[in-house]
């Protein structure tokens, strides 16, 4: 940075200064990427470990297997991860669907549509943002079991409810996009006689793949990430855990010397695919950001 | 104020509720007796008879249930759950008394349920003396086909926000509703008011507020905390990513797409994986405590997660592993977009490295980070996760409710989950809500954003 300084001095000093300067910070780089990947590292290693038990005296393990995986899939009397992957599956399947449509139509309601309760609309959403999602958890728990919905197989919908009835909320990413598509296509599909709903499905999303990627990804990984909800929803019902809950529940006291191999191994496994979804994800959302669409 | 006035008068329109029951006719008049009238004499039959429909289940659910449950918000009832002795079957029998959190929840639908009642009502007078007025002006009458076209085309937003706008009041702002109450109830286990519970005025705001029990003493510590963390959890993360975002951008940094690489991968693994594994790592007997003392630089276990020092200290530092990558990425994307010609301009006019960077680079980046800094603030106020899944609050003494880590959401989860005392779980969400609206209305409503909406339309 502080080239000017150093061009006035003799070239060799100035130069050797420059290549310590540089492979100090490459140094640091090197050392901040181990801290960084560290625990990466680790959790895989753990889950190749073949001595069971929580914590071990030494820090590499003396042996590595494959057991651990093998295990987290055949023995499922105490534990399920195969049943928990499956609701998770179907929850983020059915919930993904519903956010999807409802935040894309509210994000083009609110970009496109001008109508009367439009601006108080928007000061709902960033008052509703404001409030911790768990003050209402658990009038939301008790409004679900007036209707019926925490029994049984009930509790399937419910979550999915739970994930995606409020998400009209989230509408300020797909606003942007939709505002910087120019406005003169969809006033061309009007001259052409298109009504505003075909302007919507034919002109304007099929102009945004970016953004409609980005919104369902987000909705679809939402039921993967959230583990608290659940916890208050399907409590100790095992049979309807998510991924999550069980992640979480297998660290608890009576599990956590017998699984934490497996714990490792079923981490890792959730985990490669929501990365490899969430890379995929942000090149989209890069590309929402930027407004791809010109006119 | 000018802004306002001026939205109201582009969606001005002659027909308003109140000139419909002054200048419209007889039938207008009626149907705010009998809704849908105006439109069935106008021979909008189908419309006319929604309208109707509607009113006819609003009575049938108020006369079958919803007056009895707005008779009840007063007491929140009285009728404890008796065993009663049965003489004809000779054995006792369970009364089934009052639930004051069912009356309350069934009380607070009831008004909403009231309040959209009332939105329809005048919605009728509207399309009733609108009806009229353009029956008298000689102009065509909306048939039902065309109404329910115009719901694709002019009235689109109504087809398309019905369903969202619905999920949103029942499952988000219903609850409020309905917590926000519970503030202002006995409804906790002190004293045993699970299931009937009064009214108690502003008494819990005092117990919370109030610098003399241990609720009070708790929440100002937890409130102190919770405000330094916010903080220092957002000025490291955001400082340090931007240091490393520039130390990445510089021009003599080789491969800068490997290392950014390394760091986005450690935030694609889902965040409460990565938070378990950290906690897990820093645990007594965990990684780091056997690693370091393999090495010998430790005698005896670090104590992360049992001295309120140590566990402070370390989730702000977690915080930052989970939150530098994110920064570095932002900042990233926002060191390529500098304007070039600002940059050329500022050599020309003979400026160094250091000065460029302080006078054109720093104030871009705080100008285009500013809103997500300010969200970034009171996301962390509220972050939930990183708190519970790491320390859980811990280390908690002994008799306390909240541990000398929580934050206000994750004593606010223990005090309505763990112990349910919701009336103080209320209050505690309330002022959470008090703290951040306050942050939020500064701060928002002047970023450039929310005032200029239209501007790059």
């Amino acid at each position: 940075m502080s080239s000017a300084k150093v061009s006035k001095r003799p070239m060799t000093a100035g130069r050797a200064k420059k290549i310590a300067k540089n492979s100090l910070v490459h140094i640091i780089l090197a050392i901040l990427v181990v801290i960084w990947l560290f625990p990466i590292f680790w959790i895989i290693m753990t889950s190749l470990r073949g001595e069971s038990g929580a914590y071990t005296a030494y820090f590499f393990p003396k042996e590595l297997t494959f057991n651990n995986y093998k295990r987290l899939f055949t023995e499922t009397t105490l534990l399920n991860f195969p049943r928990a992957f499956i609701n998770t599956l179907i929850i983020s399947v059915f919930s993904c669907l519903i956010s999807t449509v409802f935040v894309l139509s509210v994000s083009y309601c609110m970009s496109r549509l001008r109508f009367r309760m439009r601006k108080a609309f928007m000061n709902l959403a960033m008052i509703l943002g404001l409030f911790p999602a768990f003050m209402s958890m658990v009038a939301v728990y008790f409004i679900l079991k007036a209707v019926g919905l925490t029994e049984g197989s009930g509790l399937r919908i419910a979550l999915i409810l739970i994930y995606s009835a409020g998400s009209g909320v989230g509408f300020y990413i797909a606003k942007g996009f939709f505002d910087t598509v120019p406005k003169s296509l969809s006033e061309a599909a009007i001259l052409d006689g298109c009504n505003q709903f075909q302007v919507f499905y034919k002109i304007i999303l099929p102009l945004s793949k970016p953004i409609v990627v980005y919104t369902i990804l987000t909705a679809f990984l939402a039921p993967w990430l959230d583990f608290v909800f659940v916890r208050v929803i399907v409590g100790p019902k095992d049979k309807y855990w998510t991924v999550s809950l069980l992640l979480y529940n297998m660290l608890e006291k009576e599990f956590v010397n017998g699984w934490f191999t497996r714990w490792a191994a079923a981490a890792v496994i959730v985990s490669i695919p929501i990365s490899i979804l969430f890379v995929f994800m942000q090149k989209f959302y890069v590309d929402g950001l930027t407004g791809a669409v010109k006119g | 104020m000018i802004g306002a006035n001026k939205k109201k008068s582009d969606f001005a329109t002659p027909y308003t509720v109140s000139n419909a029951l002054t200048k419209g006719g007889a039938a207008v008049k009626l149907s705010a007796l009998i809704m849908g009238l105006g439109n069935i004499a106008h021979k909008q039959i189908i419309k006319g008879l929604i309208f109707l429909a509607i009113e006819i289940g609003y009575i049938m659910f108020m006369v079958n249930a919803g007056a009895y449950y707005l008779s009840m918000l007063p007491s929140l009832g009285w009728r404890k759950q008796e065993e009663v002795f049965n003489e004809q079957k000779q054995i006792y029998e369970y009364v089934q008394g009052d639930n004051s959190v069912l009356l309350l929840l069934y009380g607070v639908a009831t008004i909403a349920i009231t309040l959209l009642f009332i939105y329809m009502w005048a919605e009728n007078l509207r399309s009733a003396y609108m009806a009229e007025c353009l029956a008298k002006e000689g102009k065509e009458i909306n048939s039902f086909g065309k109404d329910v076209k115009s719901l694709f085309d002019k009235n689109l937003y109504k087809t398309l926000m019905f369903l969202p706008l619905m999920g949103i009041l029942i499952f988000t702002v219903l609850p409020l509703l309905f917590m926000i109450p519970m503030a202002f109830t006995n409804y906790s286990t002190i004293n045993k008011h699970l299931t009937l519970f009064d009214w108690v005025g502003l008494a819990n705001f005092k117990t919370v507020l109030g610098l003399g029990g241990k609720i009070g003493k708790t929440f100002w510590r937890v409130l102190g905390w919770t405000i330094v963390w916010a903080v220092c959890a957002t000025f490291l993360c955001n400082f340090l990513g931007l240091i490393l975002a520039i130390v990445i951008n510089r021009k003599e940094t080789k491969c800068k797409a490997f290392w950014r690489t390394c760091f986005v991968i450690s935030i694609a693994v889902p965040q409460f994986v990565s938070l378990l594994v950290m906690r897990q790592m820093l645990q007594e007997h965990g990684a780091i405590n056997n690693l370091l003392m393999e090495w010998g630089l430790i005698q005896n276990p670090l104590p992360f997660w049992t001295n309120t020092m140590w566990a402070r200290v370390s989730v702000i530092l977690i915080n930052c592993w989970v939150g530098i990558p994110y920064t570095m990425l932002q900042v990233t994307g926002v060191l390529q977009n500098v304007p070039a010609e600002l940059y050329e301009a500022a050599k020309i006019d003979g400026a160094n490295a250091a000065q460029i960077f302080r006078k054109i680079t720093l104030p871009y980046i705080m100008f285009i980070m500013g809103p997500y800094i300010i969200t970034q603030f009171t996301g962390n106020i509220n972050n939930f996760n990183v708190i519970y899944l790491l320390s859980a609050g811990k280390p908690t003494p002994v008799g306390e409710t909240a541990g000398k880590t929580d934050l206000l959401v994750t004593w606010l989860y223990k005090l309505t989950v763990d112990y349910q005392y919701y009336n103080i779980g209320a209050v505690i969400g309330i002022l959470t809500f008090v703290v951040l609206s306050i942050v939020a209305l500064v701060t928002y409503r002047n970023t450039k954003a929310y005032k200029d909406e239209e501007g790059f339309m």
